[in-house]
């Protein structure tokens, strides 16, 4: 046997994704009998329960767009060769920043506040990743360290904050007091959870598309992020787009942030996040650093987050299959991307020739 | 048993295929004992992928081989060294940080402990019986190239080599080392080893090999016996046809101005030492001026200042009036220079498209308000491919290209602009002979009309075709510069070799 490296076809790119969601289940399938539940029922309630309704479509929906937004966030910064993996940070800061601003909108009409808590939210996340950004361009400090250890300092922060200036001063929660009624986002269909933060995701999933694909900045971005020795040969700027790379993508998961503090949760609690920036990486990677691609996977994303509470209620296997299941997916998707530069040849056994 | 007549190695009828290209196309190799026997051919021929066939490194499709009269059959290198061929790459495998003795016996011994001051002794003594002047306890990193391709060969003899075999050993070595390299295989011949010589430098073959073996398009054309056979007709077999001389040009005029002026120029390398020393050279409107050297003398720095990715810490750098010196890469083109680089893979976005690529310089023209017009770099790159006859579609990855025409991208992307001074780095490095007859004559066409070029090259058969003046440089200076008409290789190995003029 000789493992050989080539390029991987065409075909091979688009068939990863799909073949990576089947050997996770056929992996988690082990972990679904040892929960005495039926793999097959399981993944029913997994992919197929949420569809069923309306409801619950419309709660796919709702888990998706933090990840919409995150995975558009790394997206992005991957593409440009900004290894970002503090999403999570940017988010966390975003949300303050969109707290911040909400508070004091009790007198303003929402067509003020909305669009002022988004530029908040954008500038706090573009302000939390220019630290990193800055070292990496004019130190050359590795940002994967640095954005990842910000992400704990956001975190810290916020508790900071929780449990002193903002702590709720009724309920005495570590948690903000609401933000005002003119910041909460509108919701897009009555009665439901849906929100604004759903429409402005697409639109930014549109928009990167169309930056990355249309435009000459994007070019350049993904020209850095593809060989930077050859974009600085071909009169790009580097460090200068990489910055910018790095400072919008920062942005971006701060709107994640603003989206779930207007149109979840009406206040900041230091649980707002719960890892959307993380698996941002993953709705990014599996989405092949495509915005649509990635717009797809933070949709299956959230099927799947959707389904794992089905299942949970339905079989009675515990909740946190999902997070296995989704965890299980990243690291058969980076050991596809990985294989797929490789192929692995039978030769005859040595005297056989 | 054996006929003492039966050749070291016989190959019959090797044919061996990747996916789509025929590597090996029913090829017959026949090596004797005691021979220094050359495979010589173009880049691409096939040469080296048949001796790593030999070396077990790849298993053929068809064919047969035996060594010494028995039938073999290898699967990994380690069956043909336990046969007795050895070989040594362009790429050494050596441990930098280990001694002579411990890079020669490791994975030579076996069993624990080693001895190592026993070991020593025994390749010292190794060392003694070949002829090869090495010091066993010298570490590898305190070594010269030439000296390192010894321990090399050393590490071949020390597993009993019989049948070594040296892919392209000249290409790193100074023409002094090269001498010293032929001698020693002069007294390893004698002592009864066969030698397969991988070149397609003819004078070399010519000067050491009893016979030559003839690869083109991954068949062995002919072999015949070197004293019976001419350069030329080498030269004819291995290119199909007969090279044809560099046409006879008019000096440019005596009184041209000076378009690319390099002042009292100083830079470092990527460790932060000095690369460039005090360098100065001027380049004439109309003239190709071919800077000579072994490889690193300051050739890819310099390279890299007038290209804009390096920058200088003294001197300056002059195109016309226009001082780009420490300018960026997109200032250096404002002043019109255009960049044929050494690493073509380096100037490049391989995942982009040859479009893209083409358009990648100057993405301000084919983009109106940041929006890029794709019909427009479409277009660009139809019109470019035409006019510069690039097997390629716009749509195509320039990764998948061949090296011969994402040269010719890169030529296209710069000549169209028709930049007042050329810069051009190891611009047939890798190419076949067509390729490279292309871009030679791309470069003589930019000199007729006008442009200053400035042609770096180790491959001093290019340089002495195409240079009005030829400048030598040793250990970031520059040595000499002489006249076409008074450089011939001698001279220049001589001044590549930092002897004094």
């Amino acid at each position: 046997m000789k493992i050989e490296r080539r390029a991987a076809p065409l075909w091979l790119r688009a068939v990863i994704p799909l073949l990576a969601v089947v050997l996770t289940f056929a992996v988690t399938s082990a972990l679904i009998l040892l929960a005495r539940a039926n793999p097959l029922q399981a993944y029913y309630y997994f992919l197929l329960e949420p569809l069923s309704n309306r409801v619950s479509i419309i709660e796919v929906l709702v888990k998706s767009t933090p990840l919409l937004l995150t995975g558009a966030a790394v997206t992005l910064a991957f593409a440009g060769g900004f290894w970002n993996i503090g999403a999570e940070g940017q988010l966390l800061a975003g949300a303050t920043a969109a707290t911040a601003v909400g508070l004091q909108m009790h007198t303003a009409s929402p067509l003020i506040a909305i669009p002022l808590m988004l530029l908040a939210g954008f500038a706090a996340g573009a302000a939390w990743i220019a630290v990193p950004a800055l070292m990496k361009v004019k130190l050359a400090i590795d940002e994967v360290v640095t954005t990842l250890l910000l992400n704990s300092v956001a975190l810290l922060g916020v508790s900071a904050l929780l449990n002193g200036p903002w702590r709720d001063p009724i309920s005495q929660w570590p948690q903000s007091p609401e933000i005002a009624a003119a910041a909460i986002f509108p919701r897009l269909i009555p009665r439901s959870r849906l929100h604004l933060g759903f429409l402005v995701a697409v639109l930014v999933i549109l928009l990167l598309w169309f930056l990355l694909n249309r435009t000459t900045l994007g070019l350049q971005m993904r020209a850095v992020g593809l060989a930077p020795q050859a974009a600085r040969f071909a009169g790009i700027p580097v460090e200068r787009t990489l910055l910018r790379t790095a400072l919008l993508s920062g942005g971006i998961a701060g709107l994640a942030g603003v989206s779930e503090v207007a149109g979840i949760h009406y206040h900041l609690i230091d649980a707002i996040s719960g890892g959307h920036g993380y698996t941002g990486i993953i709705v990014a990677t599996l989405g092949g650093l495509n915005p649509l691609g990635a717009g797809l996977a933070a949709l299956f994303i959230g099927l799947v987050d959707t389904g794992s509470q089905s299942v949970s209620r339905a079989l009675g296997v515990p909740v946190y299959l999902g997070d296995v299941i989704l965890a299980t997916l990243l690291l058969m998707t980076l050991a596809l991307l990985l294989l797929q530069r490789y192929r692995i040849r039978w030769t005859r056994d040595r005297g056989a020739m | 048993m054996q006929p003492p007549a039966s050749p070291a190695v016989q190959m019959r009828s090797i044919t061996k295929r990747f996916g789509a290209l025929i590597a090996n196309d029913a090829a017959d190799f026949t090596l004797r004992r005691g021979q220094i026997h050359a495979l010589l051919g173009e880049n691409g021929a096939g040469k080296t992928t048949l001796m790593r066939v030999l070396y077990g490194f790849y298993r053929p499709d068809t064919g047969s081989i035996t060594v010494n009269g028995q039938p073999a059959s290898f699967s990994a290198p380690r069956d043909a060294i336990t046969q007795g061929i050895g070989m040594v790459t362009q790429h050494f495998a050596l441990a930098l940080p280990l001694t002579v003795t411990e890079n020669v016996v490791l994975g030579a011994e076996r069993g624990l402990p080693l001895d190592l001051a026993a070991a020593q002794r025994r390749v010292q003594a190794a060392a003694q019986s070949f002829g090869i002047d090495i010091d066993p306890a010298a570490r590898v990193r305190d070594l010269s190239i030439g000296q390192r391709q010894r321990v090399e060969i050393l590490k071949a003899l020390y597993r009993k080599a019989t049948v070594l075999i040296l892919d392209e050993p000249t290409a790193v070595l100074l023409p002094q080392e090269a001498d010293e390299l032929f001698r020693a295989l002069r007294r390893l011949q004698n002592q009864g080893l066969a030698v397969v010589f991988i070149s397609h430098k003819l004078h070399e073959v010519m000067a050491i090999t009893d016979q030559v073996t003839v690869m083109r398009n991954g068949r062995t054309v002919n072999t015949v016996d070197t004293a019976h056979t001419t350069q030329a007709e080498l030269a004819r077999l291995m290119v199909g046809r007969s090279l044809t001389p560099p046409p006879a040009r008019p000096a440019p005029p005596a009184d041209q101005p000076v378009a690319l002026r390099l002042d009292q120029v100083s830079a470092q390398d990527n460790k932060g030492l000095p690369a460039l020393k005090a360098l100065s050279l001027a380049v004439h409107v109309g003239e190709i001026v071919g800077l000579a050297g072994v490889s690193g003398n300051g050739q890819v720095e310099l390279a890299e200042v007038l290209s804009g990715t390096r920058r200088v810490t003294a001197g300056r750098v002059l195109v016309e009036d226009t001082d780009i010196t420490n300018a960026d890469p997109r200032r250096v083109m404002q002043a019109g220079v255009g960049r044929i680089p050494e690493d073509r893979h380096a100037s490049v976005v391989g995942e982009m498209t040859v479009a893209q690529n083409m358009a990648l310089e100057h993405l301000g023209e084919f983009s109106p308000r940041g929006l890029l017009d794709k019909a427009h770099i479409t277009r660009h790159a139809e019109q470019l491919i035409t006019t510069y006859q690039i097997k390629a579609r716009p749509d195509d990855r320039i990764r998948t290209l061949s090296g011969g025409n994402m040269q010719k991208v890169i030529l296209a992307r710069v000549l169209e602009r028709a930049p007042r001074v050329l810069v051009v780095a190891q611009p047939t490095r890798g190419l076949d002979v067509g390729a490279g007859e292309y871009v030679h004559g791309k470069l003589l066409e930019q000199r007729a009309r006008g442009a200053a070029v400035l042609l770096i090259s180790e491959d001093l058969e290019e340089i002495l075709a195409l240079a009005d003046r030829i400048a030598v440089i040793y250990e970031g200076e520059i040595r000499a510069v002489l006249p076409r008409a008074e450089a011939d290789s001698q001279r220049l190995g001589l001044l590549m070799s930092g002897v004094r003029a």
